[in-house]
């Protein structure tokens, strides 16, 4: 194939050839980036909490009233003993806060009691003796709390004696492998690692807890909050539909005075998630469709201008054909002057995408684009100019060469 | 001239007609990217709106930097909130035109015998809270400044509670019991929340439901009340248990709003503001000098960067789209309108000036401007009914269809069409008459 004379040829088309190689370029700079924030939401959503998320549920129970101090905690033991008996729960413990919810508790942690040089901030977690077995947590190294650890506090005042701390938390703070039995600050007294737990998440999927989503600390403490309570329940497996219409019956009916909100009072932690992954889900869906309604457009706009082009060739393609052309050569033609085009355009296309990334990172907390993205969008869209500039060049081809004899 | 207008774009439906399928190219093409941008554009409007446009310029929140340098060693600000240290002196001090502390707060409502009991949020304010953010009254009013004195039990509640509660009619006068205290109903508020939420961004709640009440925050403060929004403390000196030595740690709750009605209201408070901060200095509270800062609304909303940032990105990602869109459409109408050189050649010839023939193609294009306006018209109402599948539910849901965006999604889709044809239209104008009647 001669590409000269095709180049020669596109010189008369200026205006056209541009337009289709600019749209080109246009897609992929667009196309790149929109597959790289897919890439990137979908990452996000795929990091899992740690936590046996197909049998548990939470319970957000407020009390009507404030209890005083020392009601709250019969209060608090006498709804534990109500789940436990709820039939289909495996165990249960009441906390502060659990992963995804995206609200909860925060501290610095360091290695000095003013913490003024904290090594990096951690969720903290109050649970129980239970809460490993409830939440299935898998012990890497040390112990559980034990059940005369647990003590009652309210909720601005955290100095454990004894803390829990996740893998990823423990090797922050010591790099060398030894943190069980080590002494850690998240007050002004020292806590000591009693035992290291493989994975917990934080409470946040927000870019401003990114840099310690991994780090959290339990601490061996039932919240005393005189506004309500949250119970963390595991369900038995295949029971969990049964325990969420159950439980909140058997609260009410053993205690009227709380409110279980109706929609969000009792949530799956398929609805945790949900909810917590919204925006990822939704920038997902929004650019996988913008995505492909571009490549259909450019498709389209291929397919229209080329039809344009053999429409207007026509004749010179009749005398083409009557000098000896073969078929195969005017399709030949056609398809190696959208090739020509759509490698100029994604030329373009990559500077422009690259371009884009730089602005889109300055302006937005997120990644540089990776060369891969580029290497699947050029191919994506090479391949799409040849599919679609096939119609218009099987239509060409069949143009006889008696078509030169014709005058318009 | 008139006359031809008519004549042109009865041309320009026959030329359309004769191609349909690049015609309903073109129409889909203008159509898809003209929803696409206004669908995100409509999201973007409504979360990075000024709440009131009337009054932002005179609203100011203060900063003050009670942690230090040290708090910003791995990155961070000042503090975006205040303690109530610092919030009760700059409230005594009333150096402010008008002034509120404010805290969001949440109480239990049992409403009776039989009826379920169910939780209210709302917020403790000072009776300025109302006459600053223009607040709306149904009935009744805000309480006296007394009241905040004397840390009365009165309350205001949103139409939505009086509905809930009192069916509706003017409840100023009856009482309502939170958590086992009654309060006095002095106003019941209009139906009012301001979007984004400006006075209370620094809790993440600048797309929520409106507040279902309002009480004097020294009242709350007596009753304990905690907050039911952040609450941020540094480092791990000086924090005792209890409800006092909260009130008097270093942790920082409180918002505080001022009216500052015109520039030298502002330079006082200004100098007023570095005075205190350099008197904490001087009493030994801060070992640091300096660090107080004066936002006013729309800055306070930048600052706090309340505008998500997927809805920033989705709208350049839709702008993007709209451009290939209009890229297609120049391609589309040039081949379109080269392939007619021989009748423009012909028009020439017998006599039509250049003008004509501008005219001419300009009303084609904006017919498909029309025609991709109706269609980007009806896409937009899928996609913003469709919104929330994408974006927050409490952000989808202020993303409305009204008149202004159904006239912007119009003029877009015209103005682009017409501004795509002007390239093609122009070589339309310059087919050289002798050149094209020769070799036809």
């Amino acid at each position: 194939m001669q590409i000269k004379p095709i180049i020669a040829a596109l010189r008369h088309h200026k205006a056209g050839t541009l337009l289709i190689a600019l749209q080109i370029a246009l897609t992929l700079a667009i196309v790149c980036n929109a597959l790289f924030i897919i890439h990137l939401r979908m990452a996000h959503m795929a990091q899992t909490s740690g936590v046996d998320e197909a049998n548990l549920l939470v319970i957000q129970n407020g009390w009507v009233g404030k209890p005083a101090a020392g009601e709250n905690a019969s209060m608090l033991a006498a709804d534990l003993a109500t789940l436990r008996k709820v039939p289909g729960v495996v165990d249960v413990y009441a906390t502060n806060a659990w992963p995804l919810a995206e609200g909860g508790t925060v501290y610095g942690i360091g290695h000095t009691p003013d913490k003024l040089a904290l090594v990096t901030s951690t969720a903290v977690y109050f649970v129980d003796d239970h809460a490993l077995a409830t939440l299935g947590l898998k012990l890497v190294a040390g112990r559980n709390f034990h059940a005369d650890e647990i003590s009652a506090t309210g909720p601005d005042h955290v100095a454990p004696a004894e803390v829990i701390v996740t893998r990823a938390l423990a090797e922050r703070m010591f790099p060398d492998g030894s943190a069980l039995g080590k002494m850690v600050y998240v007050s002004a007294k020292p806590s000591v690692i009693v035992g290291v737990v493989e994975r917990m998440q934080a409470p946040w999927v927000d870019n401003f807890a990114a840099k310690w989503a991994d780090y959290a600390t339990l601490v061996p403490y039932q919240l005393m909050d005189s506004a309500g309570a949250n119970y963390m329940v595991r369900a038995v497996p295949g029971q969990r539909d049964d325990v969420v219409r159950a439980a909140p019956k058997a609260l009410l009916a053993a205690n009227p005075m709380r409110v279980i909100n109706r929609d969000n009072g009792v949530q799956t932690y398929a609805d945790i998630r949900a909810d917590a992954y919204k925006s990822d889900r939704g920038m997902a869906i929004l650019m996988s469709v913008i995505s492909v309604m571009l490549l259909a457009i450019t498709a389209a706009g291929i397919v229209g201008l080329t039809s344009f082009w053999v429409g207007q060739r026509r004749k010179q393609i009749g005398v083409r054909r009557a000098l000896g052309a073969t078929r195969g050569d005017i399709l030949r033609y056609f398809l190696t002057e959208n090739l020509l085009i759509g490698i100029g355009g994604v030329l373009i296309g990559i500077v422009m995408a690259v371009t884009v990334n730089l602005w889109v990172v300055t302006q937005f907390e997120m990644a540089r684009l990776s060369l891969g993205y580029v290497i699947v969008g050029t191919a994506v869209l090479l391949v799409l100019g040849q599919c679609a500039v096939l119609a218009p060049a099987l239509r060409a081809s069949k143009v006889p060469p008696v078509e030169a004899t014709r005058s318009v | 001239m008139r006359g031809m207008t008519g004549y042109y774009f009865r041309l320009a439906l026959r030329s359309l007609r004769r191609n349909p399928l690049l015609t309903a190219l073109m129409v889909l093409a203008i159509g898809f990217g003209v929803a696409a941008s206004m669908t995100t554009y409509a999201v973007f409007r409504a979360v990075s709106g000024n709440p009131l446009p009337d009054k932002s310029a005179q609203l100011f929140v203060p900063q003050i930097d009670n942690w230090g340098p040290a708090s910003r060693k791995s990155g961070g600000d000042i503090p975006d909130s205040l303690s109530y240290t610092d919030a009760m002196a700059l409230m005594r001090a009333h150096q402010a035109k008008r002034q509120t502390a404010i805290y969001p707060v949440s109480y239990t409502v049992v409403p009776g015998a039989g009826s379920q009991p169910f939780t209210v949020n709302g917020y403790a304010t000072y009776t300025d809270f109302f006459p600053m953010f223009d607040v709306p009254f149904r009935y009744g009013n805000g309480w006296a400044s007394e009241h905040d004195t004397q840390r009365a039990n009165v309350i205001v509640i949103s139409s939505q509670l009086n509905q809930s509660l009192f069916g509706g009619t003017n409840s100023v006068g009856h009482t309502l019991n939170l958590d086992g205290h009654d309060y006095l109903v002095v106003g019941v508020t209009a139906d009012w929340n301001p979007q984004p939420r400006f006075y209370d961004v620094n809790n993440n709640r600048s797309f929520a439901d409106a507040p279902d009440f309002y009480l004097p925050f020294t009242r709350a403060v007596d009753m304990q009340s905690a907050t039911t929004g952040n609450n941020n403390c540094f480092g791990s000196t000086g924090r005792a248990p209890g409800w006092d030595s909260w009130l008097h740690s270093e942790c920082d709750w409180v918002s505080l709003w001022l009216e500052l009605p015109n520039a030298a209201a502002v330079t006082h408070y200004k100098s007023y503001l570095e005075g205190y901060v350099a008197e904490q200095t001087r009493g030994g509270r801060f070992r640091w000098t300096g660090g107080a800062q004066l936002f006013d609304l729309v800055g306070w909303l930048d600052h706090e960067q309340v505008v998500p940032p997927e809805t920033r990105v989705s709208m350049m990602v839709a702008l993007g789209f709209l451009l290939v869109c209009l890229v297609n459409t120049v391609g589309l109408l040039l081949a379109k309108f080269m392939r007619r050189a021989g009748e423009i050649g012909v028009r020439r010839a017998l006599g039509a000036s250049r003008r004509q023939i501008y005219v001419q193609f300009l009303i084609e294009a904006w017919a498909i401007g029309v025609a991709g306006g109706l269609l980007g018209l009806l896409l937009t109402g899928v996609g913003v009914f469709g919104i929330g599948l994408v974006f927050e539910p409490a952000i989808a849901r202020l993303a409305q269809v009204n008149l202004t965006l159904v006239g912007l999604t119009l003029l877009v889709s015209m103005a682009a069409t017409v501004v795509a044809a002007l390239y093609p239209t122009w070589r339309a104008a310059h087919v050289q008459p002798a050149w094209q009647l020769k070799s036809n």
